[in-house]
């Protein structure tokens, strides 16, 4: 193995103008690109010693092929110095800064020697200089008369955009630079530059750099016709002025016209720099659109930095929309077998595997698992096809490369957007399996924030064996279950897992002997546990919770309140009558029901304590084993929910009529008193803040009155209620509005007040405040809306689409702001945090050094666990 | 043979754990017999354990942190709600708040503090209300009310008794402090009424003058709106709108050391840049559990020790930390790309590819994680 080079530096700096035409290749001298057979003219600005773009031409200069030659850097002679518009305000500082004879810093040697102290103290720490440099520029700007060579000082005004005007005239470029010369270095130094990489003359170009052609490729449309890049465009902009200059000032025309000119090549090559300097009209393409010059090629989100250097592309990676599959393990991902012949893994031939691979090349590259390429020892790349296949094969010799095809058991990066987390690029073993979709266990989806409804995601192939491992040992899904941000399972059942073990273990339920074999079918289990009884007609019969002992690994004691805990005023722990307090003892499920509260993501406790107390591997295999059962305990007991589930009989509709009659009354009433000057202002709220409160309070009410109502009738049969209450899915009040009642609509939490003058809807008299005139929709949605209140719901309805548009985007810049001012941190060898700077944040991290992920293993909770532990057995 | 108390005390303390599980272990064992070896054994697996939930070195922290605090940003909602409890006072939460708290704002968007008070004031509810109206300032219209006069061209104030008596404040004083804020000489027709005539005769100042008089504080401490009164289990506490720490905890009766405020620039001016950190965890935690998100405190005090680290307040951000890197790179790659780079080119600056950003950008692994190992293996 080699060692690997590394940079280890990069300086910044000016470049001064020999050097920079020590640097070039060539001198650009015509605007011309190409000539009429389609060949780069010579001395023009495509000069085949700027690097080559058309194929079957070699560069001229390092004689590399495109795609070989990276590019070399040519050079214009300007004809008269030009400002570089990106140190204009430098520039300006520099000018008021030094006298305009002598060009010294005016100021005393003694403030300069502790000026540059602090420069160098503050570059010692790290610390930005600014505020020092900008202290020496407004102290030197003060004295009227230079304290070296005595001369009086002129007040210095700059025009936008770029004009220094003193005492009434301008000064060209040329002046400024012929003053800037003269600036002794040690007084540059004072100005927070670095006299060696930097002087301040370098800021006024001689000679303009032209970049390479590889930078600015030109394009052939479909009809022959050349298009240029938009710098090119520019670059010949800027050569034709400087020749138009130069005849003009040897046929010595008029200062006028000299000025003009050159203020004409100063505008060319500021919007060269940079296309959208104030007060500068942007230089625009022929069609109108403003030209994409140098600076706006670097900014933003899509420019250089961001967009390139950054974010990368990548090779040996696929996407394709997920579906679930709850019968593969979480560990797993299932792989298209399109895809898995177009990714490979590079193997390498040695004695060992030299039968294994040749048999991989024997196959080709179209049946699988293949062979895509071929690498031999010398570099040399071929391809396998059915043609060549056998050939190859019987050639391989050791130190070839291979690239295989995909196939079971390779490890794989899966990665869905956007990457909120790390949990969000997990590495999967593949599974190859038939049809065009990536396959998941739908309990990976919550770190993945993954859902079927039409979602893709991203994959990608390791290269190399160190690549692997770590995917393997750091990345992996089991790896990831507890969730670095709280330090519980983010990985867990969902929706019909949670129903599932529900409806399995949810009291005594009866299972026979071919319903037990069905559930344990996809389980290692070999032996079944004797029945817990016999039922009326003699045969033998287990209860769910029985069964789902078989998933909970040995060893496990846990107890608590399953997530339907009805939160009874006592708690009868385990004498719950509702089967709500979960017993566990020694993997066997005694009593509760296992709901969301156990399995669930997020909140978990019994796969808490499997992965805290059993490790990861027991945990994958918990949750594999726990979804095939729940799934198959939800089809065993089957279960569906339609439009009839949100029936309630007539009495509770008649009921729950009354209860919104009444709370209609209620606030025509806190209306009627409002109106009579009777209502009492609640402290510091006005009149108005208190009607509106006391409404909203009685409506809201209402709609919880209402809710009670549906509830008492819609029962654990009820399809709905199972979910909501196991926590699979939806609230109670998600059913309360199917059912019963909808209930206020809001706009920032207070009833809808906009629309017309006094009133929300023409269908309302002015100034209304009764419930039905502000949003109250007392339908269900099973009955349907009125128009008016179809309305309202549409307005609140709004509201949470604008509210989540925008936190998406705000949050999003949150998250990338911290990330950013975070990433360098580190914990070191001494338990220690620093950053780049080499400053200490933490003397410990996270003032006890423990890691969030693992922080049960540091609470009072596991020692007192572990005292029980030891001192109960050996007590017994 | 089981070991006497104060030998096991002395042996629980000499264990290198956390006061917490010192506190958890000399708990479960006070009450019962353990033998020399019962004990080795669960010091073990406790020592053990606690081992085991150390971080591991070159783990990535500070990515992780940001990832921690900036993923449930999605989860959280806009809106501006009512505090916990306190109806009347509106108080900035979700996601806006987090935003301000990194951000490093000078002035949070809803200013608030939380006063809590001594002994007795604590206790009496006349004590704290007292408390109460000498902290929060006082304009006219709290006294009386104010109108203009337009055939005598005057403002008239008319001040009501009672609460002028219940506030403790006198008609002199009023007449005083606004002679003083509004250079004009104040009439006294009768015991109750004040009036102030503008210099110039005309409409415009006369209705000005009022605007003016009517931002006038006249008592109390400038910049507290409001003070709302609440108890909270057996004691009195006081909530304000506005936010001026450094002359709230001077008042008699208040506890300066429960004192606190929202602002955690003034928390750093007033009490120093510790308090501050403490103050960004709290404020952040109560944040992110108001709005039912666990994460984790170490997290939290991650971002506030990078906050603070350098002695000021930074924000996360161009103009704090972000900005304010070694790495040309970086600061290129994260905003205003092109003049950190010409910036860069005067200074000769020179990045040594310390950080992240920087070797993703020049393309070699970073020095995090399993980077950071610089060991190559011989050939």
């Amino acid at each position: 193995m080699t060692v690997p080079k590394r940079i280890g530096k990069i300086s910044f700096g000016l470049i001064s103008p020999q050097e920079f035409r020590r640097m070039s290749v060539v001198k650009i001298i015509t605007a011309d690109t190409y000539d009429d057979d389609g060949f780069p003219i010579e001395m023009g600005l495509m000069d085949p010693r700027l690097g080559v773009i058309d194929p079957g031409l070699r560069c001229r200069t390092c004689g590399g092929r495109p795609g070989e030659c990276p590019g070399h850097f040519g050079h214009i002679d300007l004809i008269a110095p030009v400002i570089h518009v990106g140190f204009a305000k430098l520039i300006r500082k520099a000018l008021r800064a030094i006298c305009r004879e002598c060009s010294r810093l005016m100021l005393l040697e003694n403030d300069k020697r502790m000026y540059l102290e602090q420069i160098k103290t503050l570059i010692e720490l790290g610390q930005p200089i600014d505020d020092v440099v900008n202290k020496v520029f407004s102290e030197a700007r003060k004295p009227k008369k230079c304290p070296y060579c005595g001369a009086s000082q002129k007040d210095i005004k700059f025009e936008r955009p770029l004009s220094y005007i003193e005492d009434g005239h301008k000064l060209t470029p040329s002046d400024i630079r012929d003053r800037f010369e003269k600036i002794p270095d040690d007084d540059v130094k004072v100005m927070g530059m670095n006299p060696d990489s930097a002087r301040p003359e370098w800021t006024i170009l001689m000679v303009l750099p032209v970049p390479p052609v590889t930078m600015r490729p030109s394009i052939t449309l479909e009809s022959g016709q050349r298009s240029e890049d938009d710098l090119t465009h520019k670059l010949v902009d800027i050569i034709r002025i400087n020749q138009r200059f130069q005849e003009n000032r040897e046929a010595g025309a008029p200062q006028l016209i000299i000025e003009d000119l050159w203020e004409l090549l100063q505008y060319h090559i500021t919007t060269f720099l940079d296309n959208t300097v104030s007060g500068v009209p942007p230089a625009r393409h022929r069609s109108g659109r403003p030209l994409k010059t140098l600076s706006q090629r670097l900014k933003g989100k899509e420019g250089r930095f961001r967009g390139s250097l950054s974010g990368k592309r990548v090779n040996f990676s696929a996407r394709t929309v997920i579906s679930p599959d709850p019968n593969l393990s979480i560990n797993e991902v299932g792989v298209p077998m399109e895809i898995a012949m177009e990714l490979s893994v590079p193997l390498v031939v040695n004695s060992r595997n030299m039968d294994a691979l040749r048999n991989f090349v024997r196959h080709g590259s179209e049946a699988h698992p293949g062979v895509n390429y071929v690498t031999r020892s010398d570099g040399r790349r071929v391809k396998i096809t059915s043609r060549n296949c056998e050939e190859v094969a019987d050639m391989l010799e050791i130190g070839w490369k291979i690239d295989r095809q995909l196939m079971d058991g390779d490890i794989v990066l899966f990665n869905r957007q956007p990457s909120l987390h790390r949990m969000s690029i997990m590495a999967h073993k593949v599974v190859v399996m038939p049809y065009k979709t990536f396959r998941l266990n739908p309990a990976v989806c919550p770190p993945y924030n993954a859902d079927f409804d039409g979602d893709e995601m991203n994959l990608h192939v390791p290269q190399t064996e160190e690549a692997r491992a770590e995917a393997q040992i750091l990345m992996r899904v089991q790896e990831n279950i507890l969730s670095p941000r709280f330090g519980g399972p983010i990985i867990g059942g969902i929706h019909d897992y949670v129903t599932g073990s529900f409806l399995l273990t949810h009291g005594e339920r009866r299972v026979n002997r071919r319903e037990v074999m069905e559930l344990l079918k996809k389980l290692p289990v070999s032996d079944l546990p004797p029945p817990k009884g016999v039922d009326e007609e003699g045969r033998p019969y287990w209860t769910g919770k029985q069964v789902f002992s078989h998933v909970i690994p040995e060893g496990i004691n846990l107890s608590f309140r399953a997530d339907f805990c009805m939160n009874c005023d006592q708690c009868k722990e385990e004498e719950c009558e509702h089967d709500a307090y979960v017993v566990i003892r020694d993997g066997e499920l005694l009593k509760g029901t296992i709901d969301a509260a156990a399995i669930g993501a997020f909140k978990g406790k019994l796969t808490d304590r499997v992965i805290k107390e059993l490790g990861p591997s027991v945990a994958a295999e918990f949750m594999d084993s726990m979804t095939r059962m729940a799934i198959r305990g939800i089809m065993l007991a089957g279960f569906s929910f339609g439009i009839d589930d949100e029936d309630i009989p007539r009495e509770a509709d008649n009921q729950i009529q009354d209860v919104v009659k009444t709370a209609r009354e209620d606030v025509q009433k806190l209306i009627e008193a409002y109106d009579a000057g009777e209502l009492e202002p609640l402290p510091g709220r006005t009149l108005d803040e208190t009607l509106e409160m006391r409404i909203m309070q009685t409506l809201g009410k209402a709609r919880d009155n209402t809710g009670s109502i549906a509830g008492r009738y819609l029962g654990l049969d009820n399809s709905g209620v199972v979910m909501a209450v196991s926590g699979a899915r939806g609230s109670m009040l998600n059913l309360t509005q199917m059912a019963a009642c909808v209930g206020q609509q809001s706009v920032r939490g207070e009833r809808i007040h906009r629309g017309y003058e006094g009133r929300t809807l023409p269908h309302f008299r002015n100034g209304d405040l009764s419930s039905e005139a502000h949003g109250f929709v007392q339908s269900s949605y099973k009955h349907g809306l009125s128009p008016t209140e179809f309305f309202f719901h549409a307005v609140g309805g709004r509201e949470g689409l604008v509210d989540t548009a925008i936190r998406t985007s705000q949050s999003g810049y949150l998250q990338r702001r911290l990330i950013n001012a975070l990433q360098d941190l580190e914990v070191n060898y001494d338990g220690t945090v620093k950053e780049t700077r080499g400053i200490i944040v933490q003397f410990k991290y996270g003032e006890d050094g423990v890691d969030a992920s693992r922080r049960d293993y540091a609470g009072p909770e596991n020692v007192h666990r572990i005292v029980q532990k030891v001192l109960g057995k050996e007590s017994s | 043979m089981s070991l006497s108390h104060k030998d096991l005390l002395k042996r629980i303390d000499e264990l290198p754990l956390l006061q917490n599980m010192k506190d958890a272990l000399h708990d479960d064992l006070a009450e019962v017999e353990v033998t020399d070896e019962e004990f080795e054994a669960i010091a073990r697996q406790v020592v053990e354990d606690f081992d085991r939930a150390q971080v591991v070195p070159c783990e990535a922290v500070g990515v992780v942190a940001a990832q921690s605090i900036g993923e449930p940003g999605t989860q959280m909602t806009m809106r501006t709600f009512h505090y916990a409890g306190v109806a009347e006072i509106n108080v900035t939460l979700g996601l806006p708040r987090l935003i301000e708290i990194v951000d490093a704002r000078k002035i949070p968007s809803t200013p608030t503090m939380t006063v809590r008070l001594d002994g007795e004031y604590a206790r009496d509810r006349d004590l704290a209300r007292e408390v109460a109206w000498s902290i929060e300032s006082i304009n006219i219209l709290h006294l009386g009310s104010i109108a203009t006069d337009l055939a005598e061209m005057n403002v008239l104030i008319e001040l009501n008794e009672e609460v002028m008596a219940q506030r403790k404040i006198s008609v002199e004083e009023v007449a005083e402090r606004l002679s003083d804020v509004t250079k004009l000489a104040v009439g006294r027709p009768d015991d109750y009424t004040l009036t102030l005539t503008p210099k110039e005769p005309s409409y415009r100042d006369l209705l000005q003058l009022v605007e003016k008089i009517k931002n006038i504080s006249l008592k109390g401490v400038e910049g507290i709106k409001r003070v709302v009164i609440r108890k909270e289990g057996d004691e009195y506490v006081l909530y304000t709108v506005g936010s001026v720490l450094k002359e709230v905890i001077e008042f008699e009766g208040v506890d300066p050391a429960r004192t606190k405020t929202n602002n955690i620039t003034e928390i750093a001016e007033v009490l120093g840049i510790e308090a501050a950190r403490n103050s960004i965890i709290n404020e952040a935690n109560d944040t992110l559990r108001e709005q039912g998100l666990t994460v984790d405190v170490r997290h939290i005090m991650l971002v506030a020790d990078m906050m603070t680290c350098d002695g000021e307040i930074k924000q996360i951000g161009r103009h704090g930390i972000s900005g304010e890197k070694v790495s040309v790179l970086a600061r290129a790659a994260f905003e205003v790309t092109v003049s950190h780079i010409l910036d860069a080119a005067i200074r000769g600056d020179v990045d040594y590819l310390k950080g992240v950003t920087e070797n993703v950008i020049v393309g070699q692994p970073i020095k995090l994680g399993t980077g950071h190992v610089q060991l190559v293996a011989k050939r």
